[in-house]
């Protein structure tokens, strides 16, 4: 079985990103980035789904800029075959990146494909679920645990107040919370070795998908500050202030 | 045009989270309708007929809906929808996990996690884990949206003739999906996102045995739902299920004591709408000081004991 893994380039997840003065958008000017934290979680579980005799192939692809080269071949480092970038110039809304990976999955005929379950930046948390509606395929989101049969997989999944498992026939969609598993780190010989894998490059454009933004967005603020508020010096000080605030 | 409010619920009563949903409804100024799914769900309708604003209960009751998986949910919202103009939901795990389905097999792009409503098509919303708030507005006909309901205070039922209610078709199964089991943990306890007071822990917790030792007296206390930071929860202090924060859950309690937790802006985003905020840590520059109202410099193994025994 071939598993496709999407992956998406994101701001890295320990930049302080700061709101642009004129509230146009967030300063994206020279910030480090990196692979969605979540995506590396579904990268690594593919990679140990093959490693366990489970899968064939483990293919990455990113839809972004150009620059989503890099985010493919940190994936291909960690260990998959082989890797797609779809380049489009500016944001590629959630729907839209499904409609494309659902011409990607068309063409590569995967038997699962896994990705983390939001990304840090937009924090939408729809993909995966937008893709598995657009193929008809099941869904198996913010998994923590996977037990992969030869037509059906087991899902684990983290739900408000504890765990839920659900079968789902396969073909499927899996999206990755976070404790999935704990992803490697990519030793320098394997990234050597992801600099002579496989990459296709291909524009958006050829898929026929309207890219066109549903959302607009008007204005991006700082969040609202909270006043600050005292150090207190004992217990029964603070047990004081809670008394008077009402809240105990 | 009409509000379609799907609601949180256990068959038997409403959750608080369609409470706090129902306000962010309110806010979008239309008639609503609520839909309760599910198997079984005649004692929350009957309470969603009392709901302000609400002028129709819809129910949906098959088998395939007793546990909410995504599949034959987001079939019967897609058949639902185009009577609608706004479908809302709390960001609950089943919406979270439904409605995206739902807005892509309609066409329209969703909108996640609301924390303000400014118009019918225009709404605020949190990204990069809450360190910038995005003021959007769809072009789509159908605004599908989950509302992150600590940013919502609840509308409680209110004395009123109740509103008609009135089952509607469930679409037939789509058979992709079956459920085999769940887990719950700590039952006991109030659920975290509806707590009064929510008692926190971090990583200074040093381990699993210290975190239930020191934070589980006090929230029982303080009749408390018990939360982790994300840094507890890798370190495998405390389920994850307990996370609080942009990639946990948002919480709005009246109290919030955070204890030991540093205060990484992806743990705030998740509990600044909390009423009252309590820090303790021992690290004075801890940026969890910088948003707390109360704050104890100190070493958490003395205080919390104290703060627990002071209590009692």
């Amino acid at each position: 079985m071939k598993i496709l893994v999407p992956v998406k380039r994101v701001v890295d997840y320990n930049v302080n990103i700061r709101v642009k003065a004129d509230g146009s958008g967030v300063d994206l000017a020279n910030v480090k980035m990196s692979m969605n934290p979540f995506d590396e979680i579904a990268v690594e579980e593919a990679l140990r789904l093959r490693e366990a005799g489970a899968a064939s192939e483990v293919v990455a692809v990113s839809i972004g800029p150009k620059e989503a080269q890099e985010t493919v071949r940190t994936a291909l480092a960690m260990g998959a075959d082989r890797g797609i970038v779809i380049e489009a110039a500016g944001p590629v809304e959630p729907l839209a990146v499904a409609k494309l990976l659902k011409a990607v999955v068309a063409e590569e005929a995967p038997g699962l494909v896994i990705l983390g379950k939001q990304a840090i930046d937009d924090d939408s948390n729809q993909t995966g679920q937008m893709l598995a509606a657009l193929l008809g395929w099941p869904q198996g989101t913010f998994a923590s645990k996977l037990a992969l049969g030869t037509d059906a997989i087991e899902v684990t999944r983290e739900v408000d107040g504890g765990l839920q498992t659900v079968r789902l026939t396969l073909p499927a969609v899996v999206t990755a919370d976070l404790r999935l598993n704990e992803p490697r780190y990519a030793s320098l010989p394997n990234i050597m070795k992801a600099k002579k894998k496989p990459v296709d490059v291909r524009d958006a454009g050829q898929y026929g998908v309207d890219l066109a933004p549903r959302l607009t967005v008007l204005k991006t603020a700082e969040p609202p500050a909270r006043p600050a508020g005292v150090r207190l010096g004992s217990v029964a000080e603070l047990i004081e202030r809670l008394n008077a605030a009402g809240v105990i | 045009m009409t509000t379609l409010l799907v609601a949180a619920h256990d068959g038997a009563h409403l959750k608080d989270a369609t409470l706090k949903a129902l306000t962010a409804a309110l806010a979008v100024g239309d008639d609503i309708h609520v839909l309760l799914a599910g198997d079984g769900v005649a004692g929350a309708a009957a309470e969603a007929a009392r709901l302000p604003g609400v002028v129709r209960v819809l129910t949906a009751e098959a088998p395939q809906l007793a546990h909410e998986l995504a599949e034959p949910l987001a079939a019967l919202l897609v058949s639902l929808a185009p009577a609608y103009g706004v479908l809302l939901a709390p960001a609950t795990s089943t919406f979270k996990n439904a409605l995206p389905r739902a807005a892509a097999l309609l066409d329209v792009m969703q909108l996640s996690d609301v924390t303000a409503v400014l118009a019918p098509d225009t709404f605020e919303r949190p990204t990069y884990a809450g360190n910038a708030v995005v003021t959007v507005r769809s072009a789509d006909p159908i605004r599908v949206v989950t509302v992150r309901t600590a940013s919502f205070r609840p509308t409680p039922g209110a004395e009123r003739a109740p509103a008609p209610i009135e089952a509607v078709a469930v679409p037939a199964d789509p058979g992709l999906s079956a459920f085999v089991g769940e887990q719950f943990s700590e039952a006991d306890r109030p659920e975290l996102t509806s707590a009064r007071v929510v008692v926190s822990g971090g990583r200074a917790l040093g381990s699993e045995e210290r975190f239930r030792e020191l934070l589980l007296p006090l929230a029982d206390r303080l009749g408390a739902a018990v939360g982790a930071s994300r840094a507890a929860v890798d370190a495998g202090y405390a389920p994850n299920d307990w996370q609080v924060g942009q990639t946990g859950k948002a919480v709005s309690p009246d109290l919030y004591v955070a204890i030991g937790i540093s205060g990484a802006i992806q743990h705030v985003a998740g509990m600044k709408d909390a009423k009252v905020i309590v820090a303790i840590n021992k690290d004075p520059e801890a940026p969890i000081f910088q948003i707390a109202d109360f704050g104890l410099v100190g070493d958490l193994n003395e205080i919390v004991p104290e703060l627990t025994k002071a209590l009692g």
